[in-house]
């Protein structure tokens, strides 16, 4: 489900369906049932149940309705082992990446994006590590070249959005609520909604929060992690996660280094040995320090992925 | 708290999947779960019960497997047990350590009704 609007993918009506379903005779035949299950790995409920469950000739001594095979079972093994009450229990194998869903519509995400030679970056960071900052100042000095939009995920507000559009460039404000994260699903819609133009660059703003994002691909074409000075330098360490996931480290408020202790050469250590591939650029959004760098990577990284479309 | 959103996600692909069997209630939603994934089991737990309700998971148990972690390590050449993501071998202390198991989080079976 959307958590940015409410709207469902197809549960709600599917639901309908579902319960008018009830009291048919239907085959079963399609489903891969296995009732003979081994597993090779701990278990770490609180319950006992068997996994040598052998349903085949199993003396059916229910009085339901009549099922042309063999995968419920009526009588003994799985429903009192769970869910007392449940009778007519069978195994559904599913092996499905709860995360599918999501990826699904990235992979939607980048095919289009990529089709419109629309380069997208998912900002990730902490809050407060001035991700909108470094926006705004990269906007302004980009501008000129092609355009940018903004998708901007906070839970509250649209503060940030409003800063972008100050710029001139066109922003989306995602409030996600309880959401801790953008997902992939919101980010389609708000391309939809967006429509860039043809070889412009998306910058995706995402919560701040070092922690969720990072397993949530939104089709960008890389995960650009922002980490400020004012922080810790063993932050890489202490957040392995969104480090990992990342391409490109921007080691931001570079013009406050004189008045810290931070050492810089410690972080990047840190991000290496949670990420051996991970770049790193030092920036000030403020100063404009080591911008060019910025802009440099992204030329790059856009006209590589221009040439793989 | 990304976990709320996993479960979330859970549901939904626990619903559709029932739905294409034809069934009309969640008994067993049967989860994997590698030690060395994004997902606090405990957190996961926690957010079950309120997910659930008033879908056709509500009163399922949540049966999480855990799948332990391991990972190749490129100086001792062989796979080696991983407690925890990036973490360092075991066996020599470095941490030139690949990921091979255990970042599973993945819907195996429902028993369905």
């Amino acid at each position: 489900m959307c958590t940015v609007c409410g709207c469902g993918t197809s549960v709600v009506e599917d639901k309908d369906k579902t319960q008018k379903r009830d009291a048919h005779g239907h085959d079963h035949a399609a489903h891969g049932h296995h009732h003979r299950h081994s597993h090779d790995h701990g278990h770490d409920h609180d319950h006992g149940h068997h996994h040598d469950h052998e349903h085949h000739d199993h003396r059916h001594d229910h009085g339901g309705a009549s099922h042309g095979d063999d995968s419920i079972d009526y009588g003994a093994g799985l429903a009192g082992v769970h869910a007392p009450g449940l009778s007519q229990e069978r195994i559904v194998k599913i092996e499905r990446d709860i995360l599918s869903k999501n990826d699904a519509y990235a992979r939607e995400n980048r095919h289009r994006l990529g089709a419109n030679g629309n380069f997208a970056l998912n900002f990730v960071s902490s809050p407060g590590s001035g991700k909108t900052s470094l926006l705004v100042r990269a906007i302004e000095d980009l501008k000129a070249r092609r355009e940018i939009v903004v998708i901007e995920g906070d839970q509250q507000t649209s503060n940030d959005a409003e800063r972008i559009r100050a710029t001139g460039a066109r922003a989306l404000q995602i409030n996600t609520g309880k959401g801790c994260h953008l997902d992939a699903h919101m980010v389609g819609h708000a391309i939809d909604t967006l429509a860039p133009e043809k070889n412009a660059l998306l910058f995706i703003e995402n919560v701040g929060n070092l922690v969720c994002p990072s397993a949530f691909d939104l089709g960008e074409a890389h995960k650009v992690v922002v980490l400020s000075v004012t922080e810790g330098e063993d932050k890489p360490l202490k957040y392995p996660d969104m480090f990992a996931a990342a391409d490109l480290m921007l080691l931001n408020k570079a013009d406050l280094l004189p008045h810290l202790d931070f050492d810089v050469g410690a972080c990047i250590a840190a991000a290496l040995t949670v990420n051996p591939d991970l770049q790193t650029l030092v920036v000030s959004a403020r100063s404009g320090e080591g911008m060019q760098a910025f802009y440099a990577w992204i030329e790059a990284r856009a006209a590589r992925m221009a040439v793989a479309e | 708290m990304h976990e709320m959103s996993l479960m979330e996600a859970l549901v939904d692909l626990a619903e559709e999947e029932a739905r294409k069997a034809d069934a009309r209630r969640i008994a067993v939603l049967r989860v994997a779960l590698g030690a060395l994934s994004h997902v606090d089991p405990h957190a996961l737990r926690f957010c079950f019960d309120a997910v659930v309700r008033g879908s056709m998971c509500e009163g399922a148990a949540l049966d999480l497997l855990n799948v332990p972690g391991a990972g190749w390590c490129l100086d001792c050449g062989k796979e080696v047990a991983l407690a925890e993501r990036f973490g360092a071998c075991p066996e020599c202390g470095r941490h030139r350590v690949q990921m091979t198991r255990g970042d599973d989080f993945r819907l195996i079976e429902l028993e369905v009704a």
